[in-house]
């Protein structure tokens, strides 16, 4: 399985909440975005690929067609037996789709999700050791679905024999998992390869792989394809090796490093859950990203989607377009292609917006940097009794509505002082330490804190201090509130979700049961339900500051594996 | 003589186009080997191309019945590892 698999997700449908909806996230233009430095054209081409641009992953969905099973390579973090339709990683699938079950099925989810604007190719195996299959598919939809970018993901073993074929299909995404550059380490990753003919097995089998990567990379950014490299991160076998991968594919010509953290379970049957291969803890992939952001653009939203998923980047619909469900499906795909237009119309206006109004802000302030205070203060409504119109009917924000918020003039020299008049824990006073601190989210898209703790599948991590906000990953969970009978698990599933949390000092939900809550507060955490339906980043920084202001910075370090 | 599939098989399709005799066939609830048609690659590759790209141990038989990638040749896990850790994960 290709574990470079480029999806993610997070966010699902688009709640009518616009008005409320903006959107701070790093991508938008802040000084914070990570794009910034890219030429315009590769901006536009990532514009709306929810895996290769982070503020796209709000507003945009994927899909992954496993068209393609065979694989040429063994890696020790696969299993090729593995098919289930409850685990969500790379290589595993429900079912394998024929090249023309694959386009009716894109089609479907094109006409049913008008934000989907990728698929990809990603397995189970590796798409470029299936050409035929993948290329099959790829060239039916870019005659059917010209408003779709295809996308396809390989361990690159084959990949430059078919560069000039990849090019011929207008597929401009390409991604590689490159987990080393040094064959004495790829030796401890891949057991072999097949190669002319042959199996080939140890450092002579990685000393092949590794070459066809690096040539395979270079083709590509020589043509102008777009590529993102993928590591995952193995603890003691290529951890400190990776800051030399991510210098060597820069230079080759790669624009996005994605370092993803080793899913490694016995269960799941392959060579390194078995043998006890640890996964990196949090701190650790976090570090590793750190240290390799100063020579590359690092992707940290990855959320490792398996080889058929339907969604928003974290989100899986792919059970509603099975091949039974597909085949009684009729599509009108002109009709469909118009719709998708629009929708995206839509988006980019409301993005379009969004960026003006943080532009306009960061004036404003006067080169401040702490753009978040500011959002918050243009932003609020003078007349609160607007916002119950911006919330959706799905999720309530009563714990927004039910709180008073003064809006504060514009105070660039004191930028922490506490914004909710009505919290009794804000303290009006500013601080000048800066240590960050880990705020963790949930939010079921739009860029906005939407969801209630107990139905979030993942939380977001955002880091603050006193000069930004940026976002550092995400942390999975099981839903511990599913109504149904699972709720007597409800213990256990909290028990995860607070281990999933460790290192963060506040998390931002729309609402909290009390258990939750109590458990959360015994925990170190702070709860916290009053930002519902406010863009994440202004309300990271709000919390942010009233947890300074609350003296949570005196408190004991929380985050002691945080570099300075 | 004939190599021959298992119920190991995943149906990965990695074998099928590799066969220089055409022998391999997508079948339910796995592939198959027309034993007429194989050749074991003789006069057409040194090694069997379908056991050379196969990555389950045991799925694939040679012609006296014996796995061409023994348990442990593939993936490094040592039998007796595999063994235990499923002895423990069925306990659970």
């Amino acid at each position: 399985m290709v574990q470079a698999v480029t999806t993610l997700k997070t966010e699902r449908r688009k709640t009518e909440s616009g008005s409320a909806g903006g959107c701070a996230s790093s991508g938008c233009g802040s000084s914070s975005d990570k794009l910034a430095h890219l030429p315009e054209t590769i901006r536009a081409k990532v514009n709306d690929h929810p895996c290769f641009s982070e503020d796209a992953h709000h507003h945009y969905a994927r899909m992954h067609v496993a068209v393609a099973p065979a694989c040429n390579i063994q890696c020790h973090y696969c299993n090729r037996k593995y098919d289930c339709s409850n685990e969500s990683r790379p290589g595993v699938v429900s079912e394998l789709l024929t090249p023309e079950q694959a386009v009716q099925k894109t089609l479907a989810v094109a006409a049913a999700i008008p934000q989907m604007s990728v698929l990809g190719i990603a397995g189970p195996g590796d798409p470029l050791a299936n050409p035929e299959r993948t290329l099959a598919t790829f060239r039916a939809l870019s005659e059917k679905a010209p408003d779709i970018k295809l996308c396809v993901s390989t361990n690159g073993l084959a990949l430059p024999e078919l560069v000039d074929e990849i090019c011929q299909h207008n597929i401009d995404h390409v991604t590689i998992t490159i987990n080393c550059v040094d064959p004495e380490i790829g030796a401890k990753i891949y057991p072999w390869i097949f190669w002319n003919n042959r199996r080939i097995k140890g450092v002579k089998a990685a000393r092949i792989l590794i070459e066809q990567q690096q040539k395979g990379l270079a083709m590509l950014a020589e043509r102008g394809v777009l590529v993102k490299v993928n590591s995952v991160l193995i603890p003691g076998v290529n951890d400190e090796h990776l800051k030399e991968v991510s210098r060597v594919v820069k230079a080759k010509g790669a624009f996005l490093h994605n370092v993803m953290p080793l899913i490694a379970e016995a269960e799941h049957g392959t060579f390194f859950g078995l043998m006890g291969q640890r996964g990196p803890t949090h701190d650790e992939l976090q570090a590793l990203q750190d240290a390799c952001s100063g020579d590359m653009a690092m992707m940290r939203h990855c959320r490792q989607c398996r080889a058929d998923a339907v969604g928003m980047l974290g989100e899986d619909r792919g059970a509603e377009f099975s091949i039974e469900k597909i085949e009684q499906m009729d599509i009108d795909y002109t009709a469909a292609m118009e719709r998708r237009a629009a929708v995206h119309a839509e988006i980019e206006a409301k993005r379009q917006a969004q960026r003006e109004a943080s532009r306009q802000t960061t004036q404003t302030s006067g080169g401040e940097v702490f753009v978040a205070f500011d959002s918050l203060t243009r932003r609020r409504p003078a007349a609160p009794s607007t916002e119950p119109d911006a919330v959706s009917g799905a999720i309530s924000a009563s714990a927004s509505a039910s709180e008073e918020t003064t809006p504060l003039s514009s105070h660039p020299a004191t930028p922490l002082v506490a914004v909710r008049t009505a919290s009794s824990r804000a303290k009006a006073q500013a601080s000048t330490t800066s240590r960050p601190l880990r705020i963790a989210v949930a939010s079921s898209g739009s860029g906005v804190i939407n969801q209630h703790f107990g139905h979030a599948r993942e939380f977001l991590v955002y880091e603050a201090d006193a000069q930004d906000v940026r976002f550092i990953g995400t942390r999975r969970v099981h839903a511990y509130c599913t109504g149904d009978e699972t709720c007597g698990e409800a213990e256990s599933a909290l028990a995860g979700t607070l281990r999933a949390l460790e290192g963060c000092a506040a998390v931002l939900c729309s609402k909290i049961g009390i258990e939750p809550w109590d458990a959360l507060e015994a925990a170190g955490i702070a709860p916290n339900g009053e930002h519902a339906m406010e863009p994440i980043e202004t309300a990271v920084a709000a919390v942010y500051a009233e947890l300074t202001a609350n003296g949570a910075l005196n408190q004991a370090e929380p985050m002691s594996a945080l570099s300075a | 003589m004939a190599y021959q599939i298992t119920d190991g098989c995943v149906n990965c399709w990695a074998c099928e186009p590799l066969c220089p005799s055409h022998a391999i066939q997508a079948a339910k609830p796995h592939f198959i080997i027309d034993p007429s048609q194989c050749s074991e690659c003789a006069g057409d590759f040194a090694e069997p191309q379908c056991a050379s790209i196969c990555p389950i141990e045991g799925a694939i038989l040679d012609a006296s019945g014996i796995p061409v990638n023994p348990p442990g040749s593939l993936t490094g896990i040592p039998p007796e590892r595999w063994n235990t850790a499923m002895a423990e994960i069925r306990a659970r």
